[in-house]
C-alpha cells in the first residue's frame, strides 16, 4: 500500500523552527518546543504528556489512537518514543496542550500525527504545532511525511491542506495525505 | 450459527482465524474458512489453506476450507449469500507505525457490500 503513495513533486516551503512562543485566541501564552533527548516514564514532560492523553476526549480519537486508559496510553507512548522520530509539544505553563509527532517508517519517510487537548482546540494552536513539527523535521533532514485522516474529519483535513499536504490516496475510508519537506 | 471466515494472509486475518476457532469450540459455531488472494500479503493461498486446515483440525472442528478465486471481497460476499451464512468474520485491520488502525481493502469492500452481519476481530 505504501508504495502507491503519491508524494508532491515540489518541496514545501520552509517551516518555522521551534521553539515558538505565541498568544492563542483565548489569550493564553503557548510555548511550542521540540522534545529532544531521552524521555520515558518518570520525567516531568513524559508525565505531562500522559496526563494530556488520559484526559483526552474519546470523541476526538482517530483510528484507535490515542488508546483509552492510562496503562494502554503509557504502552503506546513508550512504543512511539522508542522509534526515534521527532516530537514537538505545545506547553501552557506546565500543562501539555498538544503533541505532534513524526514516526519513522523507513529512512526517508515519516508518519505524522497531531493531538490537541479539547480545552485548547479552536485557538490556533494546531497550526503552530504542526508547522513547528514540520520545521523541526525539515531541519533534521526528514524528506517525506505522510498521514492518514478519516475523510469526514473536515477540520483536520483543512489544517493539513493549509500547511501544504496534498491528497496521496483517497479510495479508502481513510484518506492519505503527503508532503515533501526536503 | 454458520460463520464464514475470510482470510488473505495479512497478520490480522491470522488473528481472526485463531479467535474464530477458539470461539467455535466454545459455542459450537459451524466455521467455513474462505482463503482469498490478498495482493498486500506475502503468504500464498496454498500455504493458507494448509494453515487453516491444521488449525481447525487441531481444535477438533471439521476442516471446511475453500480457496476462492477472483476479486477477494466480492467472492466472500457471494459465497456468504449463496450458502446462507449468518455472519462473515474478517481481520480487523493493521496498525500503522504510530499505531493507527487501517482497515484492509477487502474488509472495506465486504463491510459496504455484504447483506449479512460482518464481524471484525481486533
Amino acid at each position: 500500500m505504501t508504495d502507491e503513495r503519491a508524494y508532491p513533486d515540489s518541496v514545501a516551503e520552509s517551516f518555522p523552527r521551534p521553539p515558538r512562543e505565541f498568544e492563542d485566541r483565548e489569550g493564553r501564552t503557548i510555548d511550542v518546543r521540540a522534545w529532544e533527548g531521552d524521555h520515558g516514564p518518570g520525567d516531568d514532560a513524559f508525565e505531562a504528556v500522559v496526563e494530556m492523553y488520559v484526559e483526552f476526549d474519546p470523541a476526538d480519537r482517530a483510528q484507535g489512537v490515542p488508546p483509552v486508559g492510562e496503562d494502554r496510553i503509557r504502552e503506546w507512548l513508550a512504543n512511539l518514543f522508542e522509534q526515534d522520530g521527532y516530537d514537538v509539544l505545545a506547553w501552557h505553563g506546565d500543562e501539555v496542550a498538544g503533541h505532534a509527532t513524526l514516526v519513522p517508517d523507513n529512512d526517508s519517510t515519516y508518519e505524522l500525527a497531531i493531538f490537541v487537548h479539547q480545552e485548547y482546540q479552536g485557538a490556533g494552536i494546531g497550526t503552530r504545532l504542526i508547522e513547528a513539527l514540520l520545521g523541526h523535521g525539515q531541519e533534521r533532514g526528514a524528506e517525506y511525511v505522510w498521514l492518514t485522516v478519516e475523510r469526514w474529519n473536515r477540520p483536520a483535513v483543512a489544517l493539513y491542506e493549509k500547511v501544504g499536504f496534498e491528497t496521496a490516496a483517497a479510495e479508502s475510508f481513510e484518506m492519505e495525505m503527503a508532503i515533501r519537506l526536503n | 450459527m454458520k460463520v464464514l471466515l475470510g482470510i488473505g494472509g495479512a497478520d490480522d486475518s491470522l488473528d481472526a482465524l485463531h479467535e474464530t476457532v477458539e470461539r467455535a469450540v466454545e459455542t459450537g459455531d459451524e466455521v467455513t474458512v474462505a482463503v482469498v488472494e490478498n495482493p498486500d500479503s506475502d503468504r500464498s493461498p496454498d500455504d493458507l489453506v494448509g494453515v487453516a486446515r491444521e488449525t481447525l483440525t487441531e481444535a477438533g472442528l471439521e476442516a471446511d476450507v475453500r480457496q476462492l478465486s477472483g476479486d477477494p471481497g466480492s467472492s466472500i460476499v457471494e459465497l456468504a449469500e449463496s450458502e446462507e451464512f449468518d455472519q462473515i468474520v474478517l481481520g480487523g485491520g493493521q496498525r500503522s507505525p504510530m499505531g493507527k488502525i487501517r482497515l484492509g481493502d477487502i474488509a472495506e469492500f465486504v463491510l459496504l457490500n455484504a447483506r449479512v452481519s460482518v464481524k471484525l476481530v481486533r
